[in-house]
């Protein structure tokens, strides 16, 4: 877009490439504010089913789904509470901190072949470790209320999130494996296809691994049953017990924003991200590659496929909110490292065997030829030639060098 | 309109003269040394932590701002992780009032500045004193990906072959000390998890008679250290619903 600015448009590169960030910004704070709204509304409606209820009917007709728009105006019109004893800089900032853990991590989101923010090379690694810094805000939360409701509820947040982190880590890295690559768009772009690409139908362990993913992921993003920092049976309202108003919303955006987030991860590492079960473009002759009219469509038909996976997969963690009780911390402890680590552990070895012994999958194969090198890092036998891109590069430095 | 475009360029051309490389290396590094003073200045710990916190997200942004990816991400990943942990147990142990507020003393403070001092100018010297370092840099590499350094820590070096190795031959890479770090790393793991096992109290009766009867002051002050983290340790237990 950038590139368009300047050379279509005549303008300057700095402001080409401000306008192009800030658009993205922008449509980046609407898929997370917009993803609220309706989250928030769906959520109040699979609650009521679950419970044999009807939910909000009234606002807005017949389904209540302005609901979440009142709300909204309900919480700017709310009075901005601080208690005494708070430390007031850290009680205002810790609803933004969370936020913006939450925000910047969809930087490196694609949704779809180049809809994203900013192409990372180590996209997966990116989103993981910036999505960890969301429990900060939560700890900061929780001191500078000077309660100790949110104390509680942030210390346990602490130890479960960090915790969690260990066999979040090991799932994210097969698929990985898989793909040869750290690059979320390449990870999707390897998927493409019939559904039976997807990693998540590789083999049987990546079939396991992707559940224990999502047991990590529902609990890295404080949900039920693992919502132990808010617990409002036992914690009033846990870490934002003392925030009321804007900035508590703030603390909800970023939970509905983390849920999308860790979904669409999901949908992009297992569940071949923006490529449909039935690859209707490929059929129909187009391609995502070409800058026309045909491949922008594609490109939109991809984005709906994410953005209908991550839906799903947000709407599971509803169904699973209500439906599991919520566990006890020691019961959450013995989940992480009792079940989901060694699980994790032992699915990555066997992927990695897998790997070795049928590269491609279970359906592809048995017609491959067994042990292919992806990416070329060694075309040599034994490991002798450095690979051509990778020459190249050390062709360069020693020219700078020179 | 392109022309209208044209002519805001222009008046603006003070801004497309500025390098921006420059300026986003300026800010993140005057943020992460902002940040870094505060830290020693500040007096709660929790405070503390935000700005190291701080600090070290504008070096990953320093890292990212070069191209480094990788090193980016990481810095992120362990360092503010690690920072979260140390935040959780500095919580724990300074929630009790005395703690609350950690002032240092004027020795300390003239202690700490003459050493900080001595290492920043050791780190000048060193850095001043490479001749490659202060020759502006010529033309560009290329983008750095992460596939060398994952195979250089399994041991092929793809990078650069040896300086006068026949052709073809690789340097070894980072394997033996990539291992000796992850078995440093386990005797670590074990030897904290030995410290933090709950001990088996062998003479419950000494312990007791020791409470009932006056305690010396040490003794006094190990056991308020004992009730501050038995409460800190039933923050994480929780309540049972």
């Amino acid at each position: 877009m950038a590139e368009f600015l300047i050379n279509s448009a005549g303008l300057p590169e700095w402001l080409a490439w401000t306008i192009t960030a800030v658009v993205a910004a922008v449509l980046i704070l609407n898929v997370i504010a917009g993803g609220a709204l309706v989250f928030i509304w769906a959520e109040r409606k699979i609650a009521a089913r679950i419970q044999d209820r009807l939910g909000p009917t009234r606002t807005g007709g017949r389904f209540g789904w302005l609901q979440s728009l009142a709300d909204g105006i309900k919480l700017l019109a709310k009075e901005d509470l601080m208690p005494e004893g708070a430390d007031g800089m850290l009680f205002r900032l810790a609803p933004y901190v969370s936020f913006c853990a939450s925000f910047c991590a969809f930087i490196a989101l694609p949704f779809a072949f180049d809809f994203v923010g900013q192409r990372l090379n180590v996209g997966v690694f990116f989103v993981v470790a910036v999505l960890g810094l969301e429990v900060f805000g939560v700890i900061l939360a929780g001191y500078a209320s000077a309660s100790k409701w949110s104390l509680f509820g942030a210390m346990r947040e602490a130890a479960q999130v960090v915790s969690y982190e260990v066999p979040l880590g090991m799932c994210v890295v097969v698929p990985v494996m898989l793909a040869g690559s750290m690059d979320l768009v390449t990870i999707a772009e390897k998927q493409a296809g019939w559904f039976t690409n997807w990693y998540l139908f590789h083999d049987p362990f990546t079939f396991v691994i992707f559940w224990v993913y999502v047991t990590c992921a529902v609990a890295s993003v404080n949900r039920a049953p693992f919502d132990l920092a808010e617990a409002e049976s036992e914690l009033v309202a846990g870490f934002h017990t003392e925030y009321s108003g804007l900035r508590w919303s703030y603390f909800f955006m970023a939970e509905y924003g983390s849920m999308f987030l860790v979904s669409a991860l999901a949908a992009v590492l297992f569940m071949g991200g923006w490529n449909g079960p039935i690859p209707v473009a490929k059929l129909l002759g187009l391609s995502a590659g070409t800058g026309d009219t045909a491949g922008y469509f594609v490109r939109l038909l991809g984005m709906a496929n994410l953005l209908g996976k991550a839906t799903l997969g947000v709407l599971v963690m509803m169904w699973v909110r209500w439906t599991l009780p919520r566990l006890r911390i020691d019961q959450v402890m013995t989940t992480c490292l009792k079940y989901c680590t060694p699980l994790a552990a032992a699915m990555f070895a066997g992927v990695m065997v897998w790997q070795l012994a049928l590269p491609g999958g279970i359906v592809r194969g048995l017609s491959r030829p067994a042990g292919e090198v992806r990416e070329g890092w060694l075309e040599g036998p034994g490991g002798k030639a450095a690979s051509r891109p990778a020459a190249d590069a050390a062709q360069k430095v020693a020219e700078v060098a020179r | 309109m392109s022309g209208i475009l044209a002519t805001f360029g222009a008046v603006t051309l003070p801004l497309a003269a500025l390098n921006w490389h420059s300026f986003f290396f300026v800010l993140f590094a005057a943020v992460a040394c902002a940040c870094a003073i505060a830290v020693v200045l500040a007096d709660n710990v929790v405070r503390m932590a935000l700005y190291l916190v701080l600090s070290l997200g504008a070096t990953a942004g320093l890292f990212f701002l070069a191209g480094a990816e990788f090193v980016g991400a990481m810095q992120l990943m362990i360092y503010v992780g690690g920072t979260l942990v140390l935040l959780v147990f500095g919580v724990m142990l300074t929630a009790q009032a005395p703690f609350v507020s950690i002032k240092t003393t004027t020795g300390d403070r003239v202690l700490a500045g003459v050493v900080g001092a001595a290492l920043l100018a050791v780190l000048l010297q060193s850095a001043f004193s490479v001749p490659a370092w202060r020759q502006p840099a010529a033309g560009t590499v290329a983008a750095p990906a992460a596939t060398p350094v994952g195979m250089a820590l399994l041991g092929v070096r793809v990078d650069e072959p040896a300086a006068g190795s026949p052709q073809g031959a690789v340097r070894s890479g980072y394997l033996l000390p990539f291992e000796i770090v992850s078995v440093h790393l386990l005797v670590v793991l074990v030897g904290a998890a030995y410290l933090a096992r709950a001990k088996k109290r062998k003479t419950p009766r000494a312990i007791e008679v020791a409470a009932s009867v006056e305690p010396p002051a040490s003794v006094a002050e190990h056991a308020a250290v004992g009730r501050g983290a038995g409460r800190a340790t039933s923050v994480l237990s929780g309540g049972r619903s």
